[in-house]
């Protein structure tokens, strides 16, 4: 069972109270972007085998979408952290396979 | 037009724990940032912004946590209309929604020995139900079976669970299944 403390509350949230937003970070290509570059925003994702960084929303709870890294191998949580920032702070980030 | 009402029947169960609808009351959503519209809507209320996952009361009028920028306020059902024009006014110059919601919620209470409420929850809801992460005057948003709900501690030791009231019938449903005599399990200790 997977558990997140929402950032914003400090709720630990199960799995089920909270909806999944898929990978977060992704840089959006809009109107004026190659197709190369629209592609990419819409469909290619990183599906890394070790640390992940994702969207959640505590749906049933407080209703705010934040971040989570976890590691899809052991399943573990690294942390949460608040939705208004385009890349994960430091202390959540590590050299791949560490 | 109809008249309002809670639920479909009049819920008055007794088992592990007894479920009981609270009936109507007046249930006012109120959003903004706590820092623009907390003084303006305390003073009308009389009742001091709740912490975090808290609720705060004069055992007249309630005032719950919602979300970071979101509070419920719970009192009469006939003031409600009148409450909740009075705080629009009160926070009219700041960027805030002010709706009496009264119709779209339903209450219910549950009493009984505080160790067969956390039980019968624990039963519906995948949040933690015991004491050091549940104690008394905390609110909880969370998920009953299958759709959303909010319970809370009540000043008496009671139990509130609140649900959309579209779905008051199924959690009624569930509660006085979760409360059934037969079911207990003796997880939780007094």
């Amino acid at each position: 069972m997977l558990i997140l403390t929402c950032p914003y509350c400090g709720v630990r949230a199960d799995e089920t109270e909270l909806a999944p937003g898929g990978e977060a970070h992704v840089a959006r290509h809009g109107p004026g972007a190659s197709d190369e570059a629209f592609e990419a925003y819409l469909f290619l994702r990183a599906n890394p085998r070790g640390l992940h960084y994702e969207r959640w929303r505590h749906a049933h709870g407080c209703g705010k979408w934040f971040h989570a890294a976890r590691d899809t191998v052991t399943m573990g949580v690294v942390g949460t952290y608040p939705a208004q920032v385009t890349e994960p702070p430091a202390e959540l980030s590590r050299p791949r396979g560490s | 037009m109809f008249d309002a009402a809670t639920t479909k029947e009049t819920t008055r169960f007794e088992g592990l724990v007894t479920v009981e609808d609270t009936g109507l009351a007046g249930m006012i959503t109120i959003r903004g940032a706590r820092s623009e519209i907390g003084g303006a809507m305390s003073d009308t209320v009389g009742l001091p912004v709740p912490e975090t996952l808290r609720v705060t009361t004069d055992g007249r009028r309630s005032l719950a946590w919602m979300s970071p920028d979101e509070l419920m306020l719970f009192c009469g059902h006939e003031e409600a209309a009148d409450l909740a024009a009075r705080l629009a006014e009160a926070t009219a110059r700041a960027h805030a929604l002010i709706l009496d919601m009264s119709d779209a919620r339903t209450l219910f209470t549950l009493t009984g020995a505080e160790a067969s409420l956390r039980e019968v929850l624990a039963k519906l809801t995948p949040a933690d139900m015991r004491t050091q992460a549940f104690p008394r005057g905390m609110i909880r948003r969370t998920r009953l079976a299958q759709v959303s709900g909010a319970i809370w501690w009540a000043d008496d030791g009671s139990l509130r669970v609140m649900c959309f009231r579209s779905v008051a019938d199924y959690v009624r449903g569930l509660l006085c299944h979760a409360a059934h005599p037969a079911s207990w399990v003796g997880h939780f200790r007094d």
